[in-house]
């Protein structure tokens, strides 16, 4: 490749969050001590990592639940986004059908369902945070999924007609790869979404085991420092998602443009 | 199989417009290749050349006249694997290498992994691409990536070849060398070839005839017979010789039409 | 391809005349097109009614349980209420106390109350997202340091900075101004809807292909020029995906921040109250959600509609 800006210029760019994130860190501290900022208002960066040291096995745990429903949520929304993608693909009238329910579920807050969903489900059990999750998954990955599949080049369309391909072949030669890109991309985007709704979905009652309850306690208890302890374990579960989606988008792209 | 590898006898088509027009695209074309002959269709833009060759491959279906390719519909020539096919976009995989691009027809149609291994590398070598059958479309030429197209498109040793301006893309020097080495291949594998082209050296260079088509209608204008001798005989020194100048001129003269107005083709200048 | 067709030398005078009919021709197929997409929405909706009934029918009432998981839920008629127990309910009252409104215009008002909270933090969400992207397109440094973390802040559960933002608003002191509980909301809500615009405004700015940005350095065009003339016109197509999106994050945003400041007189609010009658009045706990689902898609049909008069900048529109 020509053009490339020198390996300093690279560095720099490179470096430029993280130096601005810590800069942002030490003058939260900053001010925290020096302006003398009540508890209540802002907790200290050390304050709220003292928190987290000590309350660490609880963190972990809650991380644990939170991050169990947003996989689950987010193995299921999946598996019902492919799956109805490939059905609007193929079949016209499902794709009539969907196309208005799918837009309208990108718009509206899923997790106002999930005060009923405990109803339907028991307040004891886990599954209604997870079908909240599943469903704010299934419209990311529904629509990239179905993006992917119509996007055959012409050229290889006819590549495929004039060698005399199947339906099958032309689907596993073609079909299938170009779509593949799409599909992570579409996981990516779900990843942080289902960690964020199995949070919030944690707001609206149902058992208190996961980051968003005890965020909620502590908060209702005054103790900041301890609800971003708890924050920080969340954003931690949140970008473990992001890298792992992100290493398998990596990982299929490679060797072809999506 | 007849000695015939096309015939069109009053081929027309038609395209249903919006709000009740519709645009002809082709009209009363009849056309005959022979068997081992290379013909190339010349033309200005809207004259129908590419839609006739997707004819032929059953890429769509004509609304008029009838249709032959070796004596059978064109459907059943497709199915039957008659024709290789190269794009004027190579239409390579980009997620597959060269290697795996070349033998995809192989692997589409059931050859085995020994056979599609050993025909690949044959085709590498006659290209000239062996170096780089591993690597990935994106990691080559465009001149490259045409030969890899030329390459699968001959991988079933077809006896048709038909290919819609596969050179378009490519400058100046590196279409003639390719011309030079696709005549070669050509006279050697005895296929029948269709070849579309904007360009008249190229036509002449390549063909035993060359058809001139007019725009709107598309319809056959003339038909000029390119009498330079065999594809075997045909290479770069060709290209400086007084019947090819000929040939051009022959071939330029038909692309006007009656009232002298130049009908224009691209590349029409001969350095 | 080419697709002219001939017309015979005597009609060219008559060219407006010919063009009228297929313009009120389009107009009628764009029609059509409008009353098919709503008859395709009644037709989805009523698709999840016949879903909804039909899971009331086939399933058990306790539900279907692999081992300790519930994986289908209970039917009852108290777990799941029938479609037509929920539409009957709305236009009961909502308490039994005397002269209390019908249950659907305390959603209204609930609704209307949210949206407004939403419309001002998807105004601010704007401004700011499209400042970032602004500084972000200038300075590749900024964009290189600014971004992650923008990303990074979106990973940040919103109940966290619910106490924070009121903390602080309450201490703004300016004069006779009062910071009401519904200002949190709304800044909670521009929270979420800033990204999306952060996000898509900037791959709008820069996205104008190379010739083009030359063409103008060619005309000795300094930043802001190109600015007006060539970036914020590209960047149209990107932009009004990006807002719709945030139209929805804010809606979101909205109802989210109700609960966590504990705001009273809202969408959010409701969800939350009307979810205690689970066990008395099944039905009731659905009329707040269909008054989410009823704010979600106002919001952006609004957005929808601003977009309408750029029709020229929108000819390759991108999907958000």
């Amino acid at each position: 490749m020509t053009g490339r800006a020198p390996t300093g210029v690279a560095v720099l760019h490179r470096a430029a969050p993280v130096v601005l994130g810590l800069v942002l860190l030490v003058a939260w501290q900053l001010a925290v001590v020096v302006g003398d900022v009540p508890a209540f208002l802002l907790p200290s960066p050390t304050a709220i990592v003292g928190e987290l040291v000590d309350l660490w096995p609880t963190i972990s745990s809650a991380s644990l639940s939170s991050g169990r429903n947003a996989l689950v949520g987010l193995l299921v929304g999946a598996v019902v986004g492919i799956g109805a993608a490939v059905l609007a693909a193929t079949v016209r009238v499902v794709d009539a059908l969907l196309g208005p329910l799918v837009a309208g579920l990108a718009v509206v807050p899923i997790v106002a369902l999930a005060p009923v969903l405990y109803t339907m489900y028991g307040a004891a059990s886990e599954v209604g945070r997870q079908l909240v999750v599943a469903i704010t998954v299934v419209v990311p990955v529904f629509v990239t999924t179905l993006r992917g599949l119509r996007q055959v080049r012409p050229v290889h369309r006819d590549l495929m007609r004039a060698l005399g391909a199947t339906r099958r072949q032309a689907t596993a030669a073609v079909t299938v790869p170009t779509a593949m890109p799409f599909v992570f991309t579409g996981l990516r985007l779900a990843s942080s979404l289902a960690v964020i709704s199995a949070i919030v979905a944690e707001y609206f009652g149902g058992p208190r085991s996961g980051i968003g309850s005890f965020i909620t306690t502590a908060a209702a208890g005054s103790n900041y420092a301890r609800a971003w302890a708890f924050v920080l374990g969340g954003v931690v579960v949140g970008l473990v998602f992001y890298g792992a989606t992100l290493a398998l988008e990596r990982w299929g792209s490679r060797g072809g443009q999506p | 199989m007849s000695a015939v590898a096309v015939e069109a006898t009053g081929v027309g088509r038609t395209f249903p417009g919006r709000s009740g027009t519709s645009v002809t695209a082709l009209e009363g074309v009849d056309l005959t290749v022979a068997a081992g002959e290379f013909v190339s269709l010349i033309g200005p833009s809207g004259c129908g050349k590419s839609t006739l060759l997707r004819l032929v491959a059953d890429l769509d279906r004509p609304t008029s006249g009838t249709l032959t390719v070796f004596g059978r519909s064109p459907e059943q020539a497709r199915l039957a694997h008659d024709y290789g096919i190269a794009f004027q976009q190579a239409g390579l995989l980009p997620w597959r290498t060269v290697r795996a691009n070349i033998e995809l027809p192989l692997s589409m149609h059931g050859v085995g992994r020994t056979a599609r291994r050993r025909r690949a590398s044959d085709l590498l070598a006659l290209v000239g691409l062996t170096d780089f059958a591993e690597h990935f479309p994106d990691q080559l030429s465009g001149g490259m990536q045409q030969r890899v197209a030329i390459a699968r498109a001959l991988a079933e040793e077809p006896s048709l070849l038909l290919m819609d301006e596969p050179f378009g893309a490519l400058d100046e020097m590196t279409r003639e060398r390719l011309q030079t080495e696709l005549v070669r291949i050509c006279a050697e594998t005895r296929a029948a070839v269709v070849f579309v082209t904007h360009s008249i050296p190229e036509a002449v260079f390549l063909s035993d005839r060359v058809v001139v088509m007019s725009a709107r209608p598309g319809r056959i204008r003339d038909v000029v017979d390119v009498s330079l001798g065999r594809g075997t005989d045909r290479d770069d020194d060709l290209r400086q010789d007084a019947a090819y100048f000929d040939a051009v001129t022959r071939v330029r003269a038909a692309l006007h039409d009656e009232a002298g107005h130049a009908v224009r083709a691209r590349g029409a200048e001969v350095r | 391809m080419s697709a002219t067709t001939t017309r015979p030398a005597g009609t060219a005078a008559t060219g407006t005349a010919t063009g009228a009919p297929s313009m009120a021709r389009d107009r009628a197929a764009g029609a059509g097109r409008g009353l098919r997409s709503v008859a395709l929405a009644l037709a989805s909706v009523l698709l999840l009614a016949a879903l909804w009934e039909g899971t009331k029918l086939l399933v058990p009432d306790d539900g279907w349980s692999v081992g300790e998981v519930r994986l289908l839920p209970r039917t009852t008629d108290l777990a799941m209420p029938h479609v037509s127990d929920m539409v009957a309910r709305l236009v009961e009252p909502v308490t039994s106390a005397r002269g209390a409104p019908a249950l659907w215009e305390a959603v209204v008002l609930a609704a209307a109350t949210s949206l407004r909270i939403a419309a001002v933090g998807w105004v601010i969400g704007v401004v700011v997202g499209f400042a970032l992207a602004l500084v972000m397109q200038r300075f590749r440094l900024a964009e290189s340091a600014v971004l992650p973390l923008v990303i990074l802040s979106q990973t940040v559960p919103l109940i966290a900075l619910a106490p924070l933002v009121k903390g602080w608003g309450n201490k703004l002191e300016l004069g006779s101004f009062v910071w009401e509980p519904w200002m949190s909301v709304a800044v909670i809500a521009s929270y979420l809807a800033f990204f999306p615009v952060a996000v898509g405004a900037l791959r709008g700015l820069q996205s104008p292909d190379a010739i083009h940005r030359e063409l103008l350095r060619a005309y000795a065009a300094g930043w802001a020029q190109t600015l007006l003339r060539l970036r914020l016109p590209a960047s149209v197509p990107h932009l009004l995906p990006a807002l719709r999106l945030a139209a929805a994050s804010a809606v979101i945003g909205t109802v989210v921040a109700e609960v966590s400041t504990g705001m009273p007189g809202g969408t959010g609010r409701m969800i939350l109250e009307q979810a205690n009658f689970a066990s008395s009045d099944p039905a009731k706990p659905w009329a707040p959600i269909f008054g989410a689902v009823a704010l979600g898609l106002v919001a952006s049909g609004v957005v929808v509609l601003l977009g309408a008069g750029l029709r020229r900048y929108r000819r390759a529109e991108v999907a958000a």
